[in-house]
């Protein structure tokens, strides 16, 4: 005996193959008196009272409306077969492997009425497009409304950079010195065995000054105007400026030293100068 | 001239412009257009154009596009969505036929994807077809000729790959003939 879960999937399966069969007839134009409905019908009333789940009616129902298009395609079957229309489509092949293309092409043309059409200009169309053309504004008048397409591309000037603030007005080696002598000053005021804490360097009134000030600071360590000292046990970072430029020493592996000036520690160091 | 033959030879100028020349991107004119122009007694001016075109070897072909009415007379209604041609009334001859544009392999393919449709009862997979052009025409140029008859429309394919005929087989093929006369050869 089996249970009512083996019946629900046995049913499932069995509705599944009657839609593939009827999908089959209708989309492959295969003959559709291969369909049994009989037996169909059969099984869909045999697992009908075991469906409490709507997605089993709802294969119910489209097991339904597949032998439905396939009782259709029959009957069109029927009435095709007995018009005078029908012919054996095997008989047919058959007719035409053995037929030359010039019989063949000589029996389409005894049956062939093509359509007759022009596409000349006539003159009524031309007095119509005449009129047209006249009434028909020109494009500047047409267009205006348009904006203006933009400029193209072109370099910057050094007024334009430094309106956009880009560039500082000063020569960037001017204001790397200034910022020199600046550094050396507040070490003198401010600062401890020659050097200053990085933050009490950089840091400024607004986050964009300190973010400034901190691209400056890279290009000091960089052209050797100043050089960093890094406390890693304590996390402390200081610049020491030096008294005269120093030259590159090739040999000398550079590095380099991300630091990070995220806006949160900016308000920590402003809170900590408050 | 009385004036009702006036009337009705005016009218019939101007179905001829609106039969003559394309108006839309098919060829053709619906059964409403034409009532709108010539009012309704449009079926009348059709017929009497229709008696003037015979001796040009022409006709005016009437062609439903959906399903065709039950009875022999068509109603008003069901003439507006019937669309009208003018055609070719007898054959062409296999030079003439060459004149019009059609290469015979090209021709050929036609009739045999045509008759062949028609014997499946009006749909066939492309791949049958194709299988069936292969026997006469190069492999390569079937793909195309099946394309082109599709462009022009003869045909027409859905996602399936299924051919079906399309409004120009409707409008220009006697089909009966045609299977006819390909049994008869």
């Amino acid at each position: 005996m089996q249970s009512k879960r083996e019946r629900i999937r046995i049913g499932r399966e069995r509705l599944q193959r009657v839609i593939e069969m009827c999908r089959a007839v209708e989309e492959r134009s295969l003959d559709p008196f291969l369909v049994d409905v009989d037996e169909i019908i059969r099984v869909v009333r045999e697992f009908f009272p075991e469906w409490e789940q709507p997605e089993d009616l709802c294969l119910d129902a489209e097991a339904i409306n597949r032998l439905a298009s396939v009782i259709r395609l029959q009957s069109e079957w029927v009435k095709h077969r007995s018009t005078s229309l029908y012919t054996d489509p095997f008989l047919l092949e058959e007719k035409i492997k053995h037929l030359e293309k010039e019989a063949i092409v000589e029996a389409f043309l005894g049956a062939w009425h093509p359509i007759v059409e022009f596409e000349q200009i006539s003159l009524h169309s031309l007095k119509e497009a005449l009129r047209y053309w006249e009434s028909l504004p020109p494009l500047k008048d047409r267009w205006k409304e348009f904006p203006p397409p933009e400029e193209a591309g072109r370099a910057a000037t050094r007024e334009e950079l430094i309106r956009l603030k880009i560039l500082r007005d000063k020569a960037f080696t001017e204001e790397l010195e200034n910022f020199w002598n600046e550094l050396k000053r507040l070490v003198e005021e401010k600062g401890e065995n020659g050097r200053i804490g990085y933050w009490d360097f950089v840091g400024a009134e607004t986050y964009e000054e300190t973010i400034h000030r901190a691209f400056m600071t890279s290009f000091l360590v960089t052209y050797g105007y100043a050089t960093l000292e890094i406390n890693p046990l304590e996390e402390e970072i200081f610049i020491r400026p030096f008294e005269k430029q120093q030259r590159r020493i090739a040999k000398k592996q550079l590095v380099t030293i991300p630091i990070a000036i995220t806006r949160e520690e900016w308000e920590k160091w402003r809170r900590k100068e408050a | 001239m009385s004036k009702r033959k006036a009337v009705y030879a005016s009218k019939i100028k101007r179905a001829v412009h609106m039969l003559f020349y394309r108006r839309h991107k098919k060829p053709g004119v619906k059964g409403w257009e034409l009532r709108k122009t010539l009012g309704s007694d449009y079926p009348k001016v059709l017929s009497i154009l229709d008696e003037y075109l015979k001796p040009l070897d022409l006709q005016v072909k009437m062609v439903f596009e959906e399903e065709k009415p039950a009875s022999e007379n068509p109603t008003l209604e069901e003439l507006d969505r019937a669309r009208f041609y003018i055609t070719l009334r007898g054959d062409l001859t296999p030079k003439e036929a060459k004149m019009v544009g059609w290469r015979i392999d090209d021709l050929a393919g036609l009739a045999i994807t045509i008759a062949y449709i028609i014997s499946k009862k009006g749909k066939a997979p492309r791949k049958e077809v194709e299988e069936l052009l292969r026997e006469k025409l190069p492999c390569w140029k079937v793909g195309l000729n099946i394309d082109h008859y599709i462009r022009y429309g003869y045909l027409t394919q859905d996602e399936n790959e299924q051919l079906y005929l399309d409004w120009r087989t409707r409008a220009e093929v006697d089909q009966k003939a045609l299977i006819d006369l390909i049994l008869s050869k």
